[in-house]
Parts: structure tokens; sequence; C-alpha cells
């Protein structure tokens, strides 16, 4: 039961702490069932050497115990609780790599930042300037942040013998600290449904020596093949049972446009959306910087398509997104603003402050 | 707690009403439940439209979008129709059917006024390009003020459907129960509106 | 003509030959099975010419007695459907490991987990808990029926349409393959573009308005319509449960019309509130829908925890322990499982102060329910129990719950749910509580009420094979599932590759079948009370010694319940009138004011079903007309006055004379 016997610091002290609440629970549930059974057996109709009391219903002695034992219970279990849910906070970074052992001064951490694809694992290394799909390789007894997001579902990042789950959301970046303190194959899984590929959404967590750990660093490295933009886009397509495979070289920019909903051409990032709304939005030019593509990255200009008025088959199969501002091929939207797109004066004002918080 | 030996012994213990009972009317308590499940249905709007208020998508924002003079106008109207729809019940109460249908009839002018001048402005912002679809903002402002809308609707069909019943059957004591009802529900809405004036518009715009 | 795209798209939308599954040889073979009985069943009513009694009886009935009994059957079909996707979902995880890929592909296993749980929660509990407290609140109260005797039928007919729309998607189309609470962005139309979510929706929103206004009559009903001299702290403790869960209802209800509401617009009209493209927050839905989701689930058990309490001290022949602290654990639980609904996504990253608030708050629930169970123990201390079948099914729930409910603590703890979340060890723990509690509850409660709707008892011995069939199953079936749990097993997989789990997968199976030996001995129970039913009569209106003011009348009740209003004097009436020497009036007998039979419930259900059905598969004509015509019909009804008459003072001396010349021939 790898809950129950895991390899990873974070995941033991998760195991404790079910097994001292259990304890905990116990020394209630426990009288609880054996007094059901004993008074169910002894007060049977049956049984006329029973006493019989039909009109005895209070006792305010017995009220107190039966309201303050678990109360008593729920205090000791809720100050466990703010203090573990407090110092195992996944955002948290690690203070100790395993009971009693500080963080080694020249250990630095490894980043891992991860990514939910349907329905496959990329796990981008960016200190190594490498990537993997399906295989998330770290060194033991080394702290590991992870970088959590995904291309659109939601999907759940897991791997049981290191410590506990934590949601990868499109469009968000979630964390997650812990480290790995027995080499190994471990599993890792999506935990939360996201869909027909779901089943098979696994992936190998091998905790691995520090050479070992740069032996498949070296390995990874020597793949020809680089995780840029196009071949991130390829990769992102639905696919299911993904074998293992690397990418030597990695697009710096990606996670962050990943995480910002812009890894594609000519989108607008969630980052510099926000940067526009904080300043009061776009103004009212920014209501034609809408791009449509349709499933032949055919760009169709204008506004986002009314499923019920647009037909069915637009609906799903024309994606709508905010234009970005500034695109150096003139891919985008905003780079024809003025020109076809936009028949209206402008509110010159509208734009400007925009411009210049980018 | 109660026990068994409250009657006293000279008198036998009665156990059921010989006469028929009238228990109380229960509608206006259902009818107070049902305004505030449909509260609650605003409150979710509210609380939606306060986490998207201000997602705007790089897309036009409350001040360059709503229309403060058109929308004080609005609400007057709202406002005019809840005070108009007092006068129906004050008339109810003096028993004049005349006087009843004539307010009601004028009540629901205003709420026809109201919901025109929001359809004015929800086509406007739509021709502008200003849809439901352009932002997470502009999706919480027409689902808010659109439900608002459509409660005002519901009422004013409502309100024909009493005329048509109050003008047949005249100021019967179920069409007065009705006129109550509707009475609370327009006020009501007028309370909502209330709300989305003052959190959606006036601090969209000088917020 | 109809070879025109434009025309055919306009009358049948999205609708065509191919959504019919003819390529799915299970589907085809159900649907066949369903059409040969649904043949049986109407040429049977047609044969006996019972179509204008079930009219005039039962569909048009206001009689809360009768919705009632009508949303238990609802209940029982419903199970059967719920409880076939329990087995597919067992049977597939039993055999498909590593090549074997089980006999469901993803596409169709995945509607089925959904529709499982849908159904179970929507269409099963939903009823079968409304039913009881329908059934058996205004009887508790001494009222002749409840406060909205209409919407009451109203209601039930929107839930029965719901109910037809989901099982409308097993032949037409398909069913949503989201989970049982649909999270976006996969159940947005980018990801589900096709209909099995808006079939979720519709039926869901459709048996909502139901749920809702139901709960609004209910509340009513409680608060206007009791006994003189039943203040609120003499209210039978099933009442006071039926209260809080009615308060729950209107206070959540309108929340989850709303998350629908949202989701249908994004689906439909295109807006942004639950996709990231245009600044909306897939997290608003997950945060919306728990608002309502977890008290749901208090909704439930509430009024289960007081069918237990009725049952304990009806035999233990004994006053219920503790009733003031029993009343008061109900109100505090009714308050929290407001505030404690994040604990459904501790892992979605909200800071580690929010997780403990919420994990703390969820513990603190435990501490009332606690309080119940000591107050049920301490009802059998120093009683006369008798093991009669309701009885049984309450002891073997006590045992089974708190089990559940300590997994429910552990699961509240903020990083032990890190590791838990999500896994089979969730899904044995919510299995453990709704089974162990609510489905023992319903259980209990049926055998417990069923004479006073029938004027006869349920058959002992089928009773407890279904009790042992359904307790030794549920346990074969679910400890199973807290081991995989911990051998960090998740949810919804459909297919294996460790060859290790198989063996606690072909037990949990095992158990499911075991399980569905006890829902075949409740169907033998009910068939073999009806065949021998009289031997098994109860002519008193009180076969188990009855407490409260339910077991004052005869059994079935006559339409208007009691003859004279009862006054109440104790928390447990009809137990003190028993006690002081209540001789039941035999004249003075005056005619009754009671509620007219209306058809415009089924009416609006039906149309309802079409509109539904319309918006769902953009036939926009058809909605817009079933729309417009379930207006024009909810606005004619208005028009209706004439809502009620006299049962006449002959009639009631002729029951009346009847039942005493019954209790004359029993003594």
């Amino acid at each position: 039961m790898v809950v129950m016997n895991p390899a990873g610091d974070i995941a033991v002290q998760q195991r404790d702490l079910i097994v001292v609440s259990t304890i905990l629970m116990l020394i209630i549930i426990i009288p609880v069932m054996a007094l059901t059974a004993f008074f169910a057996w002894k007060y049977r109709q049956g049984n006329k050497s029973a006493d019989y009391a039909p009109d005895w219903h209070h006792s305010t002695k017995l009220e107190v115990v039966i309201w303050s034992a678990p109360l008593a219970i729920i205090i000791a279990l809720g100050a466990i609780t703010w203090v573990t849910t407090h110092t195992l906070d996944p955002y948290r970074p690690l203070d100790r790599i395993a009971e009693g052992q500080a963080i080694p001064a020249d250990v630095k951490p490894l980043t891992v930042e991860v990514v939910a694809l349907d329905w496959k694992w990329l796990f981008i290394y960016p200190e190594q300037g490498i990537a993997s799909v399906n295989e998330l390789a770290a060194p033991v007894n080394t702290p590991i942040n992870f970088k959590i997001t995904s291309s659109g579902v939601m999907n759940s990042f897991f791997i049981p013998a290191l410590a506990g789950q934590v949601y990868a959301m499109g469009g968000m970046e979630t964390k997650l600290h812990a480290v790995i303190n027995k080499p190994g194959d471990f599993e890792g899984f999506s935990a939360n449904y996201s869909g027909a590929g779901f089943s098979d959404m696994r992936f190998t967590f091998k905790g691995v020596s520090q050479a070992d750990f740069d032996s498949w660093v070296a390995k990874v490295k020597s793949d020809s093949t680089g995780l840029s933009r196009d071949n991130y886009l390829t990769l992102a397509k639905p696919s299911e049972r993904e074998p293992v495979h690397y990418y030597g070289t990695v697009d710096n920019s990606l996670f962050s446009a990943i995480v910002n909903n812009c890894a594609e051409p000519g989108r607008m990032c969630m980052s510099d959306m926000a940067a526009i709304d904080a300043m009061g939005g776009g103004g009212m030019a920014g209501i034609y910087n809408v791009v449509n593509r349709d499933l032949n990255d055919k760009l169709m200009p204008g506004r986002k398509p009314v499923p019920v008025l647009d037909g069915d088959v637009a609906a799903s199969t024309v994606k709508s997104y905010v234009g970005s501002l500034c695109t150096p091929t003139g891919q985008g939207a905003g780079g024809s603003l003025t020109q076809a797109n936009y028949s209206k004066p402008v509110e010159g004002a509208a734009l400007a402050p925009a411009a210049s918080a980018l | 707690m109660a026990s068994n030996s409250t009657a006293s012994a000279t008198e036998a213990p009665v156990f059921y009403q010989t006469e028929e009972a009238h228990p109380p009317s229960s509608t206006m308590l259902g009818f107070w439940l049902y305004l505030m499940s449909d509260c609650l249905i605003f409150a979710a709007l509210f609380a939606t439209y306060g986490v998207l208020g201000r997602s705007y998508a790089a897309g036009p924002g409350p001040k360059e979008l709503f229309d403060l003079p058109l929308v004080a106008v609005n609400t007057s109207m709202l406002l005019f129709s809840s005070i108009t729809y007092g006068f129906a019940m004050l008339s109810m109460e003096r028993g004049s059917k005349g006087g009843t249908l004539g307010w009601l009839a004028i009540t629901g002018l205003f709420g026809v006024a109201f919901v025109g001048l929001e359809l004015f402005e929800f086509t406007h912002l739509i021709m502008e390009g200003a849809g439901p679809q352009r932002s997470a903002f502009l999706s919480s402002f027409f689902t808010l003020v659109g439900t608002h809308g459509v409660h005002v609707t519901c009422g004013i069909i409502w309100l024909i459907t009493l005329m048509v019943q109050v003008s047949r059957l005249g100021l019967t004591a179920a069409n007065k129960r009705r006129l109550m009802c509707l009475s609370l529900f327009w006020h009501f809405l007028d309370v909502i509106w209330i709300g989305v004036f003052s959190f959606v518009y006036l601090m969209g715009v000088l917020g | 003509m109809f070879s025109n795209p434009d025309v055919l798209k306009f009358i049948f939308g999205k609708l065509s030959f191919d959504s019919l599954p003819f390529h799915e040889p299970i589907l085809v073979a159900t649907f066949i099975g369903v059409m040969i009985g649904g043949i049986v069943v109407l040429g049977g009513i047609t044969y006996l010419g019972k179509w204008g009694y079930l009219w005039r009886e039962w569909i048009t009935s206001v009689d809360h007695k009768k919705i009632g009994i009508m949303y238990m059957i609802l209940g029982v079909i419903m199970l059967l459907r719920g409880f076939a996707d329990a087995l597919m979902m067992r049977g597939q995880q039993a055999m498909a490991f590593g090549e074997n890929h089980g006999y469901l592909p993803p596409h169709h296993y995945d509607q089925v987990f959904t529709a499982h749980g849908v159904i179970m929660i929507f269409f099963v509990a939903m009823p079968f808990v409304t039913g009881l407290m329908n059934f058996v609140v205004p009887l508790q109260i001494g009222a002749r029926d409840v406060s909205f005797p209409f919407l009451n039928n109203f209601s039930f007919w929107m839930t029965v349409a719901g109910a037809i729309t989901v099982m409308i998607s097993l032949f037409i189309g398909e069913f949503a393959r989201t989970g049982w609470l649909a999270y976006p962005p996969l159940s947005g139309i980018a990801y589900s573009p096709d209909v099995g979510v808006d079939y979720y929706i519709w039926s869901l929103q459709i048996a909502g308005i139901g749920t809702t206004l139901s709960g609004v009559n209910l509340i009513a009903t409680i608060v206007k319509m009791r006994a003189q001299g039943m203040t609120l702290m003499k209210m039978p403790v099933f009442t006071w449960t039926a209260l809080c869960t009615n308060v729950l209802i209107v206070a959540t209800f309108p929340i989850l019309t709303v998350t629908l509401a949202l989701l249908t617009l994004d689906r439909y009209v295109g807006t942004n509130f639950f996709t990231t493209e245009f600044g909306g927050n897939a997290m608003l839905y997950v945060n919306l829908i728990w608002i309502w989701g977890h008290p749901e689930v208090y909704i439930l058990i509430l009024p289960i925890f007081g069918v237990y309490s009725e049952i304990v001290s009806t035999f233990c022949g004994k006053r219920l322990f503790g009733y003031t602290s029993m009343v008061y654990a109900t109100v505090v639980i009714t308050i929290l499982s407001y505030i404690v609904w994040l604990h459904h996504f501790f892992t979605m990253g909200s800071g580690a102060s929010v997780n403990s608030f919420f994990g703390i708050t969820t513990m603190i629930i435990s501490i009332p329910t606690g309080a119940k169970m000591f107050n049920w123990l301490f009802t059998m201390y120093k009683g006369r129990i008798r093991f009669e079948t309701p009885m049984i099914w309450t002891v073997g729930f006590m045992l089974t719950f708190v089990i559940g409910g300590m997994t429910g603590v552990m699961l509240a703890v903020p990083p032990a749910d890190f590791v838990l979340h999500n896994s089979l060890f969730l899904i044995a723990h919510f299995h453990n509580v709704i089974i162990g509690g609510v489905v023992f509850g319903v259980f209990a409660g049926i055998n417990f009420w069923f004479p006073k709707a029938f004027g006869f008892k349920l058959d002992a011995f089928w009773g407890k094979c279904s009790f042992w069939f359904w307790l030794i199953g549920f346990y074969f079936a679910f400890m199973p599932l807290y081991v995989l749990g911990l051998m960090g097993v998740t949810r919804r997989v459909s297919h294996f590759d460790d060859p290790s789990l198989q063996i606690w997968f072909v037990v949990a199976a095992f158990g499911a079948v075991l399980i569905a030996a006890g829902i075949g001995c409740f169907v033998l129970q009910i068939f073999f009370s009806i065949k021998n039913r009289e031997k098994l009569r109860d002519v008193t209106g009180d076969p188990w010694g009855g407490r409260t003011l339910e077991w004052s009348t005869s059994s079935p009740p006559p339409d208007y319940n009691f003859a004279f209003s009862p006054v109440v004097r104790d928390q447990d009436a009809w137990w003190d009138m028993k006690q002081n020497g209540y001789v039941r009036p035999l004249e003075g007998f005056k005619a009754i004011h009671m509620p007219k039979n209306t058809g415009t419930g089924a009416i609006l259900g039906a149309l309802s079903i079409a509109f539904g059905f319309g918006m769902i598969w953009h036939i926009w004509w058809l909605a817009a007309v079933m729309f417009l015509a379930m207006v024009v019909v909810g606005i004619g009804h208005t028009f209706n006055y004439n809502r009620d008459f006299h049962i006449p003072a002959n009639e009631v001396i002729e029951a009346e004379g009847k039942r005493t010349r019954l209790l004359g021939n029993q003594a």
C-alpha cells in the first residue's frame, strides 16, 4: 500500500497524519461500536432480567460527556490540522529533506515545470533546458519545486510515493514542494478525471542518485528534438498512451506562455490581459481584438460566435481568443487592427494606457 | 421537558378538537420563502459579478459602456412603478376595483418602459460589439441584469393576468392575496435593482 | 423538401438517425427489454381498464400520502437503473487489466459513472427522502395535507420529468462524460460538444425546480400547519430534521440552478463564465457547485437521522434520549453544512489558512453527529429492544455509519486529503455514509411506515434477507475500495496495468452482486407481502406500538388523515394519548375541507420534458412552443378558483364507522 509506505518525506508525514487521526478517532469509535453491540444484545426483548426504564430520557451528566468527549478529540485533531496544514502546505518550500535532516548547504532545489496535456504529462526542466513526456526523474534527497499547469482540462498531479496531489488547471499555476528519499521507480498519474484518455494518463517517476540523474539529463539532452512552440502545439493535440520521449532543448518562455494561455501565436497572454484590465480594460477598440480560428487554422476576424445563432458546428470547431496587441509576424488581429477589421473611429485614449502597460 | 402529568387530576385531558380547525393561511409565508430562494439566485449572480466583474479580457469596461443618465431614467421607471403599485394596494384596501385596476395599469406601463429601456441598452451594447461573449465581465453583467429583466417581464405578465382576474371576479379574498404576493414580488425586484444600480452601474462608472 | 439540410436541421436540430445507438449492443438489448416491459405494463393497465383510476386517484392526486408513495416508487425504479450502472462499473473494473480492456470503452464507461452518480443522488436518494417527508410529516404534525397541495403534485411531476429526461439519454444520444458534477472546462462546449452535458443540465434544472418548490412547501407546512399544542420543542424529531432539510433545500438549490444556468449560457450563448480565453474562471464553478453540493449530502442524511430517531425510540419502547440535544445537534449541522464546501477541493491550492479553516469546520460537524449517535445509543440503554426489520436496519446503520464518519474526518485533514482525495478511499467513504446512512435508513423507513401506508406489514423474512445481503454486500464491495485507495488507486479509471490490484476489484464486484441480491430480496419482500397481505394485515393502525401522531389514525389513513384535528401535549403525542386514557371519538363528525385534484402538474411535467428535449437537441421550434404552452397552462391554472371541496359529514361518518367495526372485530 503505497500511501501507507511512501518514499518521500512529505508523503511520510502525510501517512503519519492518517495514522494519528485514525487512532484519535478510534478512541471514540471503538467504544461506540462496542456499546452498540452490547446494548443491542443486553436490552433485547427476550432478556427479561435487563432493566427497563421507558421514561428515562435525560441525564445532564451523560449529555456533558457525549458532547465534550467528541469535542476534546476534535480540539486535539483541529490543533494538529492547523499545524500540519501549514507545515505540509504544498506551496511552502521545504526546510528539511527527512526527519532530523536539514537541507545540506550544497544542495540546490530542482525546478520542474509540469504540464498536464490531453492525455499525457510534459515535464520541463528549465535549469537543465530539457523536457520529457511521461517520464520524470529527480535525484534523491534533493528538494523538488514543481510548478504545475494544464493545457486546458483540469487534472491532478499525483505521485503517491512522493507527496500529495495538487490540481493542474488551465490558465493557472499551482505549486508543489517535495523530496524523494529512496531511489526507485514510482507511479505517477492524473488523479482527476479529464476525459477519454484519462485512464492511461500515467508516467514513471524515477528517484535516482545524483550521478544517475546527471546521466539521465545527458541522455535527454542528446535527443535532437527541441521543444519549440510549434512542437509543443503538435504535442498538445489529444493522444492516448503516449510513449516516453525527450526534448534535448526547450524554448525558455514556453512554460510561462502555457500558463498564460498564449502558446499559440497571436494570442494575448493572460498576464498582459490582466495588466490591461487592471488599468480599466482595453476600451472600445478592444472589442474588435477577437480572433477566431477554425479547425483548418483559418483566421476569421470579428467577434466570438454565438453557438446557437452561428450554427452548432461553429461552437465546437472554432477557437476564439483575444488577439495579442503586437505580433511581429502579423498573424494576430492586433497587427491588422487599424486596417482590415476596424472600421469604427478609434477612441484614441482607450488603447494608449493599455499599450503603455505592456 | 413536558411530562405526561400536565393535565390536572380533576380535568380530563383534551386530545382532539371537536370543531373543524382552520390552520392559518400559509400563502404569505410560502411566498416569502420563494422570494428568499429567488434572492439567493440573485446573490449567486452578484457573487459571480463580484468575481468576474473586472475581467474585461482587454475589452471595454463599465466606464466606456454604461450610460448613467439612461440607467438613471430606467431606475426611476422602476421606482415609480413601486410607488404606483403601492397606490394600487391602497385602492384595493379601500375596495376600489377601478382604482386598483387603474394603478395596476400604470404600474405595468412603468414596468414595460423599464424593460424597454433595458432592451434598448442591451441592443445598443450588442450592436457595438460588447455582447455577453466579449468578456467575462460582460457575461456576468448581461446575466445579472438580464435575469432581473426576465423577472420584471414575468412580473408584467403576472400583473396583466391579475388585472384580468380582478376585472372579471372583483377584489375577492383570493385575488387580494394574489395582489399581495405580486406586491411583494414587485418591491423585491425594486430592492434587487437598487443593488444592481449601485453595485454594477454606479460603482462601475464612478468607482 | 426533406432533402434540404436546412429544413431538416430546422425540424430536427442536432437530432439525426445517427443519434440512436444501434452500434451499442448493450443499449439495444436494454432498449428491447425496456420496450417489452413497457408494453406489458401499459398493455396490462389498458387490459384491466385502469387508466381512469390511475389518472383520477394517482396522477392528478394532491394527497400528500399518494404523492409520497409515488416518490418512493420513482426512487425504487431509478435505484434499479442506477444500480445496473454500478454493476457495469464493478464488472468493467474487475476485468479490465493489462491486455484485457473490458467490455466498456471509455466513451461508454465515462457515461456510466456519470449517470450512476447523477441518478443515485438526484433520482434515487432525493425522491426517497422527499417521499418519506411527504408521506410522514403532515401525519406527524396532525395536518390534513401540506400547505400547497397542488404545488406538491407539480413538484413531483417535475422530478419525474427530470428522471425521464435522464432515461431518454440512454436511448437517444448519450449522457454526459464528465463526472456527476460536470466540472468545466471538461463540460464546456469545447471539450464536450455533444448533447450529453445538455441532458445533464436540463434534467437537473427541471427536477431542481420541483425540489426547490417542494422545500418551500414543506417548510410552510411544518411552520403553519402543526396541530394545536405542538410547539417547536414538541415536534417529533423526524419533523425537526425534515424542517432543517427543507431549509437547506431552499437555501442551496437556487445556487445549483444558477451554476447550471451559467454553464448553459457558456454552452449555448458563448458567454465566458468558466472559460479562460475571455477572463472566465473554472474555479468559480467548482466553488458554486459545492456550495450547493455539500449541503446536499446533509439534505439527504438529516431526515434519515430523523427516521432512525423515530425507529429507535419506538422499538426500544422508550422515550428518545436527549430530545433537546438531538434538536440542537440537527440545527447545528444545518448551519455548519453551509461553511464546509471547500473541503471538496483542498487540492486546488487555496492556501494553508483557508484549507485549515474548512478542514476544522468539517471536523466540528462530527461533534453534533457524534452526539446523535450517543443519543440513539442511550435510547437503547435500558430499553426493551424488539428486533423487527426497521430496528435491524438501524443497528446495522449505527455500526456501519461510524466507520464512514471516521474516514470522513480523516479526509477533512487537508494534508491527509492530499493523498486520499479523488482516490477509491474517497469513493469508499461516501458510499459508506450514503449506503450505510441514507440507504439503510430509507429501507428502515420503508419497513417502518409501509404498514401505515398500506395497512399491512412487510414480510419479515425477506426483509431480513434483504438486510443481510445489503450489509454483508456493502462490506465486501467497499472495504476493498478503502484498501485500493491506500494503494494509490484513483477513481473513474476504466483500465489498469497493475495486476496486483485485480483481486480487490474482484472482491468488490462480488460485494456488488451480494447487494444486487439484497435489492432482489427487497423486490421479493414487496411481492410476497402483497401476496400474503391478509396474513400481514394490521387493522389497529399502530402495529409497532408507535409514539407519534401518524400511528393514531387508521392504516392506510383516510384522505383527510384525522377526523378531528389532534391536540398535542407531549413530544411523543400518541404515546401520551395511549398512556392517559385517549378514547377514539365515535360521533360528532363534520364535513372536512379538502383540496381538489388537478391534472395541471402532470401536464406541466410532460411539457417540460418536451421543452428540455427541444433545448437539448437544439430543436428551437419545439422548445419555444413547449415553453409557451407551459406558460399558458400555468396561467390557465390560476383562472381555476374552484380548488377545494368538502368531504360531506356522512362520508366521514361512514369511513370512521368502518374503522370502528374493524377495531371492534379485532377486540
